[in-house]
């Protein structure tokens, strides 16, 4: 009787495992259809809303291999799946859509297959030497890029003009027009500083040559942090004199307050990447009577600009994928027509990073109807994104923006200042890279 | 060894331990599901704490090396005060409230008690997140209508996020939340006490005030240390109103706020598997002392002695 007892509950247990475990490694459900089943597929996360249509040109453009896609949700939603599934060890799709800034935390972990070994070198002339050092640590590439971030100024030139304010070119012609706005009794600020910026900060300080992190994935154990360099200390200096003068705002980045100010003009400037111009047209309850327009970000030298990037995103293949050989051809050949790239531009209003498009006279030349037909690209974006020259990020950047952000909110809430916050900052990643096993340099 | 006595047969089987059989074949289902979805993970998870796992130096077991790490760790340390210090304020505020209003409810017996009770509860039908995410937008410096209120009387409104009042905002959005939910615990406690008792104490001279203080309230006892170890459990779990106000408040709330934000943080932010469990089992172990220590001095007045 007992064993009978047992066995009709291990029998129980089985049929649950069954039922929940039937979804795990069979066919995955995708978001879109495929019509061509004789295929092999290759599932696909990503999170842009006019990849739909991206994805269906490749399926009907190939026949050997079909995008099974997910929306697994963006950014940290989308790497907090990842990440389980890495520890689980099953359950990541074949490719996935990450940003430059992750690569190293995920290729630490053994979580991304070297592209470099299936071919990726063969397309990397279609790339601009930063976007190619973003995504890529020494010979080992993570990822192809797909779609960039160069930083440039985007202002209400109705409030410049209302208030007789020059476009600065320079962070000391900023500094004055904020004062300048200030002083002629505008309701609003120049522009905010958020302390929850995370790359918008980071970009900043590497604009005044701050080169926070040294590290190659060809030695992973080994890395070198330098977050309170000069480049770093003079720019937040800078921005707690704004702040401390009640020139600039503190607000935190991409909450509703946040939108609502960039739309209702209480901020002038928007230091924005060429994809913000997007995120703003996305904002509702724009202000009738607002004229925007783009100009270069501000140097802290004309003579050397500087040209920095906020955000992007590649397509990297994942160690649990087990056809890495068609995933790698999906990364490289998503984005890799003309076809492709006049969905991303019209839609999603992405910045390639794929140079046929990029160095094109037709993106170059194209005229924004949110800036009233001005040709950003040529004017800003262009020469932004080719001045750019990559950026290498730690391997566990979330904890360093999680920090920065704390050591930054204590800067402007008055308990410290700018050389302290960056100085607590280096002590604590330090502290934590030695206690995660790495060696540090310097 | 030797038997003393030799059993003559094998016994037989009495009719009620036929019927515990069935009983345990209806049970099973259940069982399996739960020792599946509750037990194994569980037992996973406890075993995961024992590995330690870096980013640059692989994993290994560590015994209880996280453990030791845990109650080392500032940052652990610093989120148990934390909530510590919530439930401190945050459980007397909603007990008061809830009790008041209990007593109040049960005394007025109108249609407009009726309203005011299902007013009062609602906040708890409405999701944890969604009440989080309405209270963000109510202590928006842009949106919140304690700007406009401010303006009336000429003065700037304070910035409920801002890291000196973050505190208070979180108190406030809690009880909000929990105050009707255990008020309608303890009025159906009040409403099961028999009304002859009030009756006899009003003949004896008592007052409104002296039947809730000296007879209501020493009635319903065992229901309040029912609320207040819910209202313990749940506070030592603070999770998801300051992770909605988080994302509004990056500064004035940390990724290690409180415990339980501790360890998911660890766990999906920044990969620490292992050490995320070792921490969620702290806490689970704190909060299963803090609880077993309240409920043994609340032993008279629960009736669990």
């Amino acid at each position: 009787m007992k064993n009978r007892l047992l066995a009709s509950g291990a029998a129980v247990a089985v049929a649950a495992v069954a039922l929940t475990g039937c979804s795990g490694d069979t066919q995955a459900s995708c978001t879109n259809t495929i019509t061509k089943t004789d295929a092999e597929q290759v599932t696909v996360w990503a999170w842009y809303p006019a990849f739909a249509q991206v994805v269906d040109l490749f399926n009907e453009t190939h026949d050997d291999v079909q995008i099974c896609w997910t929306n697994a949700g963006q950014g940290n939603d989308q790497y907090s799946k990842f990440s389980t599934a890495i520890e689980a060890g099953s359950g990541a799709p074949d490719v996935l859509q990450l940003e430059f800034e992750v690569l190293s935390s995920f290729a630490i972990r053994d979580a991304l297959v070297d592209l470099s070994e299936y071919g990726a070198n063969d397309v990397r002339t279609n790339y601009t030497d930063g976007a190619w050092e973003d995504a890529s640590s020494g010979d080992a590439v993570y990822a192809i890029p797909v779609d960039g971030g160069p930083m440039g100024m985007i202002y209400r030139a109705d409030i410049f003009d209302e208030y007789g304010i020059e476009v600065p070119e320079t962070w000391d012609e900023f500094a004055d027009a904020a004062q300048a706005l200030k002083d002629a009794g505008a309701p609003g600020v120049l522009a905010d500083f958020p302390t929850n910026g995370r790359a918008f900060n980071q970009a900043l300080f590497a604009q005044a040559g701050s080169t926070p992190f040294v590290y190659d994935s060809a030695n992973p154990q080994e890395i070198g942090i330098e977050v309170n360099d000069d480049g770093a200390k003079e720019v937040l200096a800078y921005w707690q004199d704004l702040v401390e003068r009640d020139l600039v705002a503190t607000d935190d980045a991409f909450t509703a307050d946040y939108n609502t100010n960039l739309v209702n003009g209480t901020y002038a400037v928007y230091i924005a990447a060429a994809w913000g111009p997007g995120y703003l047209g996305g904002l509702a309850d724009a202000d009738e009577d607002a004229v925007w327009r783009a100009a270069p970000v501000p140097q802290w030298d004309t003579a050397n600009p500087v040209q920095i990037n906020w955000g992007g995103s590649s397509f990297g293949v994942t160690s649990q994928s087990d056809k890495p050989e068609l995933a790698a051809l999906v990364a490289k050949e998503i984005f890799g027509t003309e076809e492709a790239w006049e969905i991303g531009v019209d839609q999603a209003a992405l910045f390639p990073l794929w140079t046929p498009v990029l160095e094109s006279d037709e993106f170059a030349q194209k005229e924004y109807p949110f800036f009233a037909g001005q040709k950003i690209n040529e004017d800003v974006f262009l020469e932004a994104a080719a001045g750019y020259e990559g950026f290498t990020f730690s391997p566990f950047q979330n904890y360093a923006y999680d920090q920065l952000t704390e050591e930054l909110y204590a800067m402007v809430e008055g308990q410290q200042n700018a050389d302290e916050a960056l100085d607590t900052l280096q002590d604590s990643l330090e502290q934590y890279a030695t206690q995660q096993g790495f060696e540090l340099l310097n | 060894m030797t038997t003393t006595t030799a059993a003559p047969t094998r016994p037989r089987i009495s009719l009620q331990r036929k019927r515990q059989r069935y009983g345990w074949f209806y049970v099973t289902p259940f069982l399996a599901i739960f020792a599946l979805f509750f037990i194994v993970p569980l037992g996973y998870a406890a075993w995961m704490s024992l590995f330690s796992s870096t980013l640059a130096g692989g994993s290994q077991f560590a015994g209880l090396g996280n453990y030791v790490r845990a109650f080392t760790d500032p940052l652990f340390i610093g989120g148990i005060g934390r909530v510590a210090a919530f439930g401190l304020v945050m459980i007397p505020a909603q007990l008061i409230v809830a009790i008041t209003a209990a007593l109040v409810l049960d005394t007025l017996a109108t249609t407009l008690s009726k309203i005011s009770r299902l007013l009062i509860f609602a906040p708890y039908a409405i999701p944890v997140v969604v009440g989080a995410l309405m209270w963000s937008f109510l202590y928006s410096p842009r949106f919140g209508p304690a700007s406009t209120i401010f303006e009336w009387f000429g003065m700037a409104a304070p910035d409920f996020l801002s890291s000196s009042a973050i505190f208070g905002s979180l108190v406030n959005i809690v009880t909000w939340q929990w105050a009707g939910y255990y008020m309608i615990i303890v009025y159906a406690a009040l409403r099961s006490v028999d009304p002859a008792i009030y009756e006899a104490a009003r003949i004896d001279g008592a007052n409104g005030f002296h039947i809730a203080m000296r007879i209501k309230v020493p009635m319903i006892s065992s229901s309040m240390v029912m609320v207040i170890t819910f209202a313990l459990i749940g506070t030592l779990q603070f999770f998801t109103e300051p992770v909605v106000l988080r994302s509004m408040a990056a500064g004035a709330i940390d990724s290690a706020y409180t415990p339980n934000m501790y360890a998911y943080a660890l766990a999906f932010q920044y990969s620490q598997f292992n050490y995320a469990s070792a921490i969620a089992f702290s806490l689970g172990i704190l909060v299963f002392i803090g609880s077993f220590i309240f409920l043994f001095f609340t032993r008279k007045q629960s009736g669990l002695k």
